[in-house]
């Protein structure tokens, strides 16, 4: 049963062959049998076999929905009324969200039924899943290695079939390094697509929610749902959803691909080539044609995000300060004291750290030499690819420089596991979608390629991703402890 | 460039953090390293480019100037460490 789609379960609940409540209880089995591999935080059996057994009801009623029933789990960082939402800190340890995210309302107005909130890095901060209050996650692949971040627990419980899909955020790769890392898909929409109202900030002007998933095809059945204008989120985008799945079965006939040929070069795991280069052939024989691009500024792409993200995500963790809500030092001495103990007890050494380089760069003195600078190198970043699409409609890319690493490689490097995200981090500076899927293994461990579109292209990039999948068997492996 | 275990602390005072002597140790030499990958922006050229602050240039979006929400402040405060007839309570401010 678990090499089902979500496209598979929509099928058979319509149908009938099998009800909400079955699915529910065969994947709530699912969870609890792969509890070792950490991926979820919070499991909601009770709430998930209700809203199971509401939609089988509607479904009898014959008022069901294309996903009513469907099984999925949030990524830990979406509130949810009622239910727990820590963003993996011990700063939201006792956090029970007031209220829900839009894309939580969204989703259970489909119908959808959330089995659980899913493991992540502290705040979305991470590229490994280690930085969790509640404990690293495992790859399924292998449990020594890291299933990538920062939604590593989505990612490795999609992969490891333990849930049909989930949703993720990606703020400089949270959804397609992991979803590389574990050999699924994962969809980064353009900035503003997805509402970010309910959804915990670190990097408000980079945020952007998105599906995690087998298939690119069930990634466009969920984008449908998550998309759209939120008057609550002010940078929501107020443009018309289209249906994704409407284009899913185009030609790729003369659509024209980006290689930026330095991405593949020194850095870059010869397995990653190899695969890549042998996807480019299935893509040339679909009537897909390359081009050689170039992206002058991409030198600047890590050091631009390490600012700017920082900066934001100092100016947005300053909300927790032990007053109104969340973990609050005991015994302070004074206000001061109550600021400082409840923020260091509570936030994780990268999270310090990152409020420690934003701050830096925010402060007096320096705020020119290093914020501003890296704002204006970030317009030249965006500008860099403004003029790659004026010759291409997409860009290939590796997803990662290597395959999923050990657990503890990188750990103690920060700026080690900073250069991990050398391909992901300039997408989200662009505010462009771009969606990993899978290419091909190295040794056992699963390798992801990226394509990236301009600002509201996510039908171009589901179709040539879909058209991928329809002639290859990537997405369809899953790790031996899912069988 | 350098940062020094007193830059690092005067930063932590900024950003209401209390660092432990081993912290501010392991973030003076972090956040060096860190500084020495940005010094490639400053090396490079960008006068007259116009920052970038938000991938769209969005200007704030704004309402009409009317209520919309309810008061949750019960709610709200259900979730606070601690409070007292409405309001948060802190350690005294004012002597």
């Amino acid at each position: 049963m678990t090499h089902y789609t979500l496209a598979d379960y929509q099928q058979q609940l319509a149908s009938k062959d099998i009800s909400s409540v079955e699915l529910a209880q065969f994947f709530l089995q699912q969870m609890a049998k792969h509890a070792h591999l950490n991926s979820f935080i919070t499991v909601c059996e009770q709430e998930a076999l209700l809203q199971a057994k509401h939609a089988d009801e509607l479904r009898a009623q014959g008022k069901a929905g294309p996903l009513t029933g469907i099984p999925f789990a949030h990524k830990d960082i979406f509130c949810t009324k009622g239910i727990k939402t820590s963003c993996a800190s011990k700063m939201l340890d006792n956090f029970i969200a007031p209220y829900n995210a839009t894309i939580v309302d969204k989703m259970a107005s489909a119908g959808m039924v959330m089995l659980g909130k899913t493991n992540m890095d502290e705040f979305a901060m991470g590229s490994s899943n280690e930085n969790s209050f509640y404990g690293k996650v495992h790859n399924p692949w292998d449990l020594n290695c890291v299933p990538g971040g920062s939604s590593g627990g989505s990612a490795a419980a999609v992969a490891a079939r333990i849930i049909p899909a989930a949703t993720g955020t990606d703020t400089g790769g949270s959804i397609r390094q992991p979803a590389a890392f574990c050999g699924i898909t994962g969809l980064k929409p353009t900035y503003g697509r997805i509402s970010r109202y309910g959804m915990i900030a670190f990097a408000s002007s980079l945020d952007q929610a998105g599906p995690m998933t087998q298939t690119a095809f069930d990634a466009a059945i969920l984008l449908n749902v998550m998309a759209g204008f939120d008057p609550k989120d002010s940078t929501s985008l107020d443009t018309p959803v289209p249906d994704y799945t409407a284009n899913l079965n185009d030609s790729l006939k003369g659509v024209r691909i980006g290689i930026i040929p330095s991405f593949f070069g020194q850095g870059l795991h010869p397995d990653i080539n190899e695969a890549i280069n042998k996807s480019k052939t299935v893509l040339e024989q679909l009537g897909a044609v390359f081009v050689e691009i170039d992206l002058p500024h991409h030198d600047l792409a890590i050091p631009t995000y390490y600012v700017i993200a920082s900066a934001e995500c100092s100016s947005n963790l300053a909300r927790y300060d032990g007053v109104r809500y969340g973990y609050r030092a005991k015994n302070p001495e004074n206000l001061l004291d109550l600021y400082q103990r409840s923020r260091s007890e509570a936030f994780g050494s990268e999270v310090k750290r990152r409020i420690m380089i934003g701050t830096y760069v925010l402060s007096s003195g320096y705020y020119d030499a290093y914020y501003i600078k890296a704002q204006q190198a970030r317009r030249l970043l965006a500008e860099d690819y403004q003029n790659a699409f004026k010759y291409v409609d997409v860009i290939l890319s590796p997803t990662t420089p290597d395959p999923a690493f050990k657990i503890a490689e990188k750990s103690d490097d920060p700026v080690k596991m900073y250069l991990s995200d050398i391909y992901t981090i300039a997408v989200n500076m662009a505010g462009l979608p771009a969606i990993n899927i899978p290419c091909g293994f190295s040794g056992h461990l699963p390798v992801g390629m990226q394509f990236i579109g301009n600002h509201l292209s996510e039908s171009k990039l589901l179709n040539i991703a879909h058209q991928f999948q329809q002639v290859t068997s990537h997405h369809q492996k899953a790790p031996e402890i899912s069988l | 460039m350098s940062i020094t275990n007193d830059e690092v602390k005067k930063i932590a005072h900024l950003a209401r953090l209390a660092l432990s002597t081993d912290e501010t140790n392991a973030f003076a030499s972090q956040l060096e390293n860190i500084f020495k990958l940005v010094t490639v922006i400053q090396n490079t050229h960008t006068d007259g480019i116009r920052p970038m602050s938000h991938p769209f240039d969005a200007k704030q979006r704004l309402r009409k100037d009317m209520v919309t929400e309810s008061n949750e402040r019960d709610i709200m405060q259900k979730i606070a460490p601690a409070t007292e007839l409405g309001l948060y309570l802190v350690p005294q401010v004012i002597e």
